[in-house]
């Protein structure tokens, strides 16, 4: 606004037009790094994230790395020509960090075999693409305890987006979560067919809230459910970053996504000649996912109890799937002591027992 | 003052450079706001304007991007001349892709040349059908086309969310919502190698030209244009309205599920909840820019979607904020509106009230 | 009962901003200009109000900010529709893309901040009283506002003279034009105030309900207030009534969900607008009625010779 309106900033800034057409130095040293989001960096959810990842290369490597990010790429048709625009620019290592990129990634990466692609959260690889996910659901375990425990109602509310595993296992997660340590705790869940609708989001919220739900979790990008919180004065997980700002009261804890640790081992992979295509599911042990700092409201027994079970997730010590464990229906699901498969996680379209309501397809 | 006054008949020399002048003065208003941005302006407008028709690619691109403006606008553009407004192509191209998709995939293990010629038959009739629906409720209950056909959009993109959630997901595809991959006879030959210029760029062509000659020389074209300008007049002279407002919402609806199948069959190759990307709503600003006239869709076609991939390449060279896009192609159309007036317009000075006896204009509607 | 009073809580906030935007393009068509662009008013409204909040700490000022600054819009939209008589439909429709992109940029440095709490109206005793306390003498001061709105151009369309020549100028502005009144410069105030009305519903979304700025906010509310607008048959009355069922059907899928009632989201989430297209097939099938309010010359340009 400022800016926009400073007018002095124009007669400094017509200098800028004798600037060179096109500025062309020599980057032999180099890497160039390409970032494609599927959002605005200004979401302050998902691909605020990936960005504050790619502020992190940046600091880590300086002169080293040029970064370039293209934000608010539809998932649609328009995603191959940014991902092949930025390959044509030399970027030597791309990543494209929304689902729906997966199949652009892989055509545009056969063009450009030279060229190395990291896509996130999909499941498909080649020689040349890698793909890499946060355990999200570790943290959702977590955040459950926690949500269990500062329940008053025992009633939780969940904002969830879209029936897709993602969203499924971290419900489930939560709840398991919340079950292990108040066994009277019900979960209300709103599926609001959106990934970023801010007034949508704080409906489902308040409705959530109405109908005496004390703490909230949501699958959704923007902040608006944990505003909303705040003003209702009741209790918030934040998503994706630290939404303290927006509900300094009512934040109990975030699930807080840290991809600069990854991005900045797989430029220097590729820095150093050592990339290859892999797969790389992190979560609170890898450093990939962060609990941000317990609310004001939480008391230091159940922080304890929490900060527990996020040492022993992140010690591998435990697994918020492990048995015995049914399915909502009562068939068996994980047999007593059974761990939960990577491959059966990654495809969970089903409810564990005792979540109410019907999973929609 | 300055007085507007119009034309004895439109200025061929105006049609012809007004867009041009658009054009210069987005560029000039462009450098201000990148000034204001602080970015180098001409850079940026020679990444916007300039470097996509320097390569190959990105010409394909190109045209790849304006082929459904193209489509669905030539579509609309008949719809527009007759006043039935249309607002919901992107709904229809939504439909078109989805029945056109869900052919592709029933038909997964079958492979043969016929495949695509159906897959496009079930696209067409899907935005047909789609399109039918604000057509029968116009004529049956009078209901208003512009916001059954708008309200239509956001069912049709639901809908596509159910169906790539349910029963045309991908068996395969560890329950994430996005079907299969088309096999190769479910998609669009490539005309050029390593690029992503499918067939339908050359039925779009032929498209345009179809639609110039019957604009041109047809008597449905006439009658089209009768029903916009004076709808009561055309009623006397023996047009039925109702036939108008079917065959424009059909036209529209065939050629919005053309391009919706097509770019499902083409660059994305697969149905995905993301597919529709706002072609239909961008298309009616193509129509006007071509002055619902094909050859003017063509080149506003090709306009528009050249700023959106100069966009894309700014963004990727001087980290422009996206929005910054948007802005500008807003500019271009309000320059580009704004400067139509040329055309049947002329500016005059003029020192004193003017003393000539004309009357006022009266619309064809109050002399009936 | 709290539920009961909740959910009508929720169904006025939600209904709100849609009744600004709705009321304002109301009177824009009245005049007989169709102005697509309201999304775009909408979204420049919501990012003013929550910037100038922020910088000056003052609702006030906020709010002032958005009504102005949708009004610029609307005057740029005017600009071009009623000067230099480009088509209107096209003209919006760029109006709304150039505004969203605006929003962003001038959103850049204000996402991740949020203001502190609208005021609410607050009588003592009287707004703690049960169910009428918090739903007719506790809401935010712009739900009021927006209520009185409606009510004044109500008075105004059917009371004074200037809504009059509005009325008549929508009907056939040549022939309005012939009896002498100024069509454009009518025209100029509907749009201004059609804008300085998108701008307020734009930011009743970002100072009321939810206090923060994000991208794209809007969300689609500027073309559902469109819709509205002729669901409501061009009264303003029914333009409420509109608003408010459509908020109340968002609000209420969303609560039957928490209730456990199982239907796909997806279809719950389709009904306000297939619910839109049964009610206006249903106050559309008398012809002679939509007639009656409908402005004959709705996106017709108007040229005067003389």
């Amino acid at each position: 606004m400022k800016r926009l309106f400073g007018m002095i900033w124009v007669l400094g800034a017509l200098a800028l037009l004798a600037a060179p057409l096109v500025s062309t130095p020599a980057y032999a040293q180099k890497t160039k790094v390409g970032f494609v989001y599927v959002g605005p960096i200004g979401d302050h959810g998902w691909s605020y994230q990936h960005h504050q990842g790619l502020l992190e290369l940046k600091k880590a490597f300086g002169d080293k790395v040029e970064t370039t990010h293209v934000e608010n790429v539809s998932e649609g048709p328009d995603a191959e020509r940014v991902i092949q625009q930025l390959a044509q620019a030399g970027h030597n290592i791309i990543f494209t960090t929304s689902f729906g990129y997966m199949n652009p990634t892989l055509k545009v990466a056969k063009r450009f075999p030279n060229v190395k692609f990291e896509h996130s959260t999909g499941f498909k690889r080649s020689k040349n693409v890698s793909t890499y996910n946060i355990r999200f659901y570790e943290g959702r375990y977590v955040a459950g305890i926690v949500a269990g425990k500062m329940s008053k109602s025992n009633t939780i509310g969940y904002i969830a987006s879209f029936p897709i595993p993602e969203v499924v296992m971290g419900i489930n997660a939560a709840y398991l979560g919340a079950k292990s340590v108040n066994p009277d705790v019900k979960f209300k869940i709103v599926w609001v067919s959106t990934w970023f609708d801010p007034g949508k989001e704080a409906d489902a919220a308040k409705a959530l809230s109405d109908q005496g739900a004390d703490v909230l979790f949501q699958h959704t990008d923007s902040p608006a459910a944990m505003k909303l919180a705040e003003q209702k004065n009741i209790s918030a997980i934040g998503q994706a970053s630290d939404m303290k700002a927006f509900g300094p009261n009512a934040q109990l804890t975030a699930l807080v996504n840290n991809w600069g640790p990854y991005y900045v081992s797989r430029v220097k992979a590729a820095m150093d000649g050592s990339w290859k295509s892999t797969d790389t599911w992190g979560g609170i042990g890898q450093n990939m996912l962060n609990i941000a700092a317990w609310g004001s409201k939480v008391p230091a027994d159940v922080a304890k109890l929490a900060e527990k079970a996020r040492d022993d997730i992140a010690s591998g010590k435990l697994h918020p799937f492990t048995g015995p464990l049914k399915k909502q229906d009562g068939s068996d699901f994980l047999k007593a002591g059974e761990v939960i498969s990577d491959k059966d996680l990654s495809g969970m379209n089903f409810y564990v027992q005792g979540i109410d309501g019907k999973l929609p397809k | 003052m300055l007085k507007l006054e119009r034309r004895k008949e439109p200025s061929k020399f105006m049609l012809y450079v007004t867009p041009f002048v658009a054009v210069v003065l987005t560029m000039l208003a462009g450098l201000l706001l990148f000034l204001l941005l602080g970015k180098a302006p001409v850079q940026a407008i020679t990444l916007i304007y300039f470097t996509p028709l320097t390569s190959i690619f990105s010409l394909t691109e190109l045209a790849v991007k304006a082929t459904p403006l193209i489509l669905i606008a030539i579509g609309l553009s008949f719809g527009f001349r007759a006043g039935i407004w249309n607002i919901g192509a992107e709904g229809q191209f939504i439909m078109g892709a989805v029945c056109g998709g869900a052919v592709a995939l029933a038909l997964y293990e079958v492979q043969g040349i016929w495949v695509l010629p159906l897959m496009c038959v079930a696209g067409i009739i899907g935005g047909m059908l789609w399109a039918a629906i604000p057509a029968y409720l116009r004529i049956r209950f009078n209901a208003n086309e512009i916001l059954v056909s708008l309200m239509l959009v956001y069912v049709a993109t639901l809908l596509l969310s159910i169906l790539v959630h349910g029963v045309l997901r991908d068996p395969d595809g560890h329950n994430f919502p996005e079907s299969r991959l088309f096999h190769d006879s479910a998609t669009l030959p490539i005309l050029i190698e390593n690029t992503r210029a499918h067939l339908g760029i050359i039925v779009t062509l032929v498209v345009v030209v179809i639609a110039w000659v019957f604009v041109q020389r047809h008597i449905i074209g006439f009658q089209i244009k009768a029903l916009g300008d004076a709808p009561r007049a055309a009623k006397f002279a023996g047009f039925s309205e109702n036939r108008i407002i079917w065959l424009c919402f059909l036209t529209s609806g065939a050629l919005a599920g053309l391009a919706g199948l097509f770019e499902a069959a083409g660059p994305v190759g697969q149905l995905v909840p993301a597919l529709p990307v706002g072609y239909g709503f961008t298309a009616i600003i193509v129509a006007f820019l071509g002055r619902l006239n094909p050859i003017g869709i063509f080149l506003g076609g090709l306009l528009m979607a050249l700023t959106y991939i100069g966009g894309e390449g700014a963004q990727i060279a001087m980290s422009l904020p996206s929005a910054t896009t948007s802005v500008f192609q807003g500019m271009l159309l309000f320059f580009l509106l704004a400067t139509d007036i040329l055309i049947n317009f002329r500016f005059r000075w003029i020192s004193k009230k003017p003393d000539s006896l004309e009357p006022a204009p009266v619309s064809l509607q109050q002399a009936e | 009962m709290d539920l009961f009073v909740n959910i009508l809580l929720g169904i006025s906030i939600a209904a709100t901003p849609l009744v600004f935007a709705a009321i304002g393009e109301l009177v824009v068509e009245k005049s007989g200009v169709l102005n697509l662009g309201v999304e775009g008013m909408m979204i420049i409204g919501a990012i003013s109000g929550f910037a100038v909040t922020i910088e000056t700490g003052s609702f006030i000022l906020g709010i002032l900010a958005s009504i102005v600054a949708g009004a610029l819009m609307a005057f740029l939209f005017g600009v071009l529709t009623q000067s230099l008589l480009a088509n209107q439909v096209a003209t919006g429709l760029a109006l709304t893309m150039f505004g969203l992109g605006l929003a962003a940029l001038i959103g850049q440095d204000y996402s991740g901040k949020s203001t502190g709490d609208f005021p609410k109206l607050d009588i003592p005793f009287i707004s703690d009283l049960p169910i009428v306390g918090p739903l007719i003498f506790g809401q935010d001061y712009l739900l009021y506002l927006s209520i009185i709105l409606v009510v004044a151009v109500i008075w105004f369309f059917n009371k004074t003279r200037a809504g009059l020549i509005i009325r008549a100028i929508g009907e056939n502005h040549d022939a309005a034009h012939t009896i002498g009144y100024p069509v454009v410069l009518y025209r100029y105030y509907a749009l201004l105030f059609g804008g300085a009305c998108a701008g307020l519903g734009g930011a009743y979304l970002s100072l009321v309900q939810t206090p923060i700025w994000v991208e794209n906010m809007t969300a689609g509310r500027g073309w559902i207030a469109l819709a509205l607008v002729v669901f409501a048959a061009w009264r303003p009355g029914r333009a409420l009534l509109g608003a408010y069922l459509f908020g109340g059907i968002t609000i209420l899928q969303l609560h039957s969900q928490g209730f456990g009632i199982n239907i796909e989201p997806q279809i719950l989430a389709m009904l306000p607008y297939l619910a839109t297209i049964v009610v206006l097939v249903l106050i559309s099938r008398d012809k002679t009625k939509v007639r009656l309010n409908a402005p004959a010359s709705l996106a017709k340009s108007f040229y005067a010779s003389t």
